[in-house]
């Protein structure tokens, strides 16, 4: 990075530090880091969700994203070229080089918090998996044709649940509505296109994210109205995670998970 | 040395079980897609069953462990992720395998392109899975995540046992 960026009241507007300009590597980066986040916070319920089957079902969901960012982040690393692998990029990148949507570094919340995100986070991966499955990079075509046959499932098992808390008690439909008003402000952001997007979209590589949006809402609104939940109606967006704004919940989380990988750099088992 | 020839590779193969269903080989589960031999060095390419499939290390392991003991000491091996794994791919002579050993094999692929069908979940429990214990019919869908992420628990309403089943991919 050149001195002047640092020099008080000229900072760039977009941290960069440590990512290339390569929109394909970058792209690829949002697309494994979405997963690598979210996968890492399924896989903080290991013992600690309301039942059993959902211990285990979300410690299967957490396996399945984390396989994917595994796949995309050793592909990102090749496109790269500069001798990154995939566990460089996961435990070697601080926060400011992440590029993940707000959405998934949230923390996880209650049980209700959780369902909620796999809903509105899992709707838009079907469709986003679907595009992604014709791209015109054949690596991440086969990712994405094998994630999702996953996403399928996760959407089916978040739809189930989110009605079942929706319409469940007086204290699970609370818990479920006020998670939805929570995380509403955050989905805008996945619908939103940059330079970067518009650039592996005309080389056929990436998505139109404003595309995704309509298709988007009409699913999450079906489960949501199923739900005898509401829609929320605000207009808010809270965006910056693709171009490595984060909040302050994505450092913790990678204090926790980088911690043994910098600790013991190399460390097998 | 001997000739290695690609048939006898797939063979040997047939020794390395799948860690989570050890009664099926990788060849029976599809994983191994594809055998060359060229110049001495094998190259063995595999598919993993679902993306984050803890397995894999201990198949990858396990490959280079069998051939080895056969006397192959150059072996390579590959992943490729297309095209994507299906249960599909698993014989219908692996099939009664699964069902032998207490999981009920999986049906075939159906992919409903609206997986969020109203009240779709109605429709799964009552699936005909039939009971790898009884054969009965009447067995209900209680998770669709087991003890691995390709496997549903299910349970018996005929002889009040639950069971695994391996989930359609």
């Amino acid at each position: 990075m050149s001195t002047e960026s640092w020099v008080a009241g000229k900072r760039p507007e977009t941290p960069t530090s440590g990512v290339a300009s390569d929109p394909h590597f970058t792209y690829l980066l949002r697309v494994a880091d979405d997963r690598l986040v979210l996968g890492h916070r399924l896989s903080e319920w290991c013992g600690h969700a309301p039942i059993l089957e959902e211990d285990i079902a979300l410690g299967n969901f957490a396996l399945d994203f984390i396989g994917q960012a595994s796949a995309l982040l050793k592909h990102a690393g090749t496109v790269e070229a500069k001798g990154r692998n995939e566990d460089a990029l996961a435990y070697f990148r601080d926060a400011i080089e992440f590029r993940n949507c707000l959405l998934v570094e949230l923390p996880r919340g209650d049980f209700a918090v959780t369902t909620v995100r796999q809903l509105l986070f899992d709707a838009y991966d079907v469709l986003l998996l679907e595009r992604l499955s014709a791209s015109s990079d054949a690596t991440l075509a086969g990712i994405a044709a094998k994630a999702l046959k996953e996403a399928r499932y996760h959407l089916r098992h978040a739809a189930e649940w989110v009605r079942m808390l929706g319409d469940g008690t007086q204290e699970s439909h609370t818990r479920a509505q006020r998670a939805l008003d929570d995380l509403w402000r955050f989905t805008p952001e996945l619908f939103l296109a940059d330079e970067v997007d518009r650039a592996v979209l005309e080389r056929g590589i990436g998505h139109d994210p404003e595309a995704l949006r309509q298709p988007w809402l009409d699913t999450v609104t079906t489960v949501i109205t199923e739900a005898t939940l509401k829609v929320p109606n605000g207009d808010q967006t809270t965006a910056g995670g693709r171009v490595g704004k984060h909040t302050e919940f994505l450092g913790r989380m990678l204090s926790d998970m980088q911690s043994l990988a910098r600790a013991h750099p190399g460390a097998t088992w | 040395m001997v000739t290695l020839s690609a048939t006898a590779i797939w063979s040997w193969l047939e020794d390395v079980k799948d860690p989570e269903v050890p009664v099926l080989s990788v060849v029976e589960l599809g994983i191994v897609r594809d055998v060359r031999v060229d110049d001495g060095v094998v190259t063995v390419t595999i598919t993993p069953t679902y993306s984050g499939c803890p397995a894999m290390h201990e198949i990858e392991q396990e490959i280079v462990r069998a051939l080895g003991e056969r006397g192959v000491e150059r072996v390579q091996l590959e992943t490729v992720y297309a095209p994507a794994w299906t249960t599909d791919w698993i014989s219908e002579a692996a099939k009664e395998k699964l069902a032998a050993y207490g999981i009920a094999p999986p049906g075939r692929v159906n992919e409903q392109p609206n997986v969020i069908a109203i009240r779709s979940r109605r429709a799964e429990r009552e699936a005909h899975v039939p009971c790898p214990f009884c054969g009965s019919q009447q067995t209900e869908l209680r998770s669709q995540y087991g003890s691995t992420a390709c496997k549903a628990i299910r349970f018996c309403r005929s002889c009040q046992q639950p069971f695994e089943e391996f989930k359609p991919l």
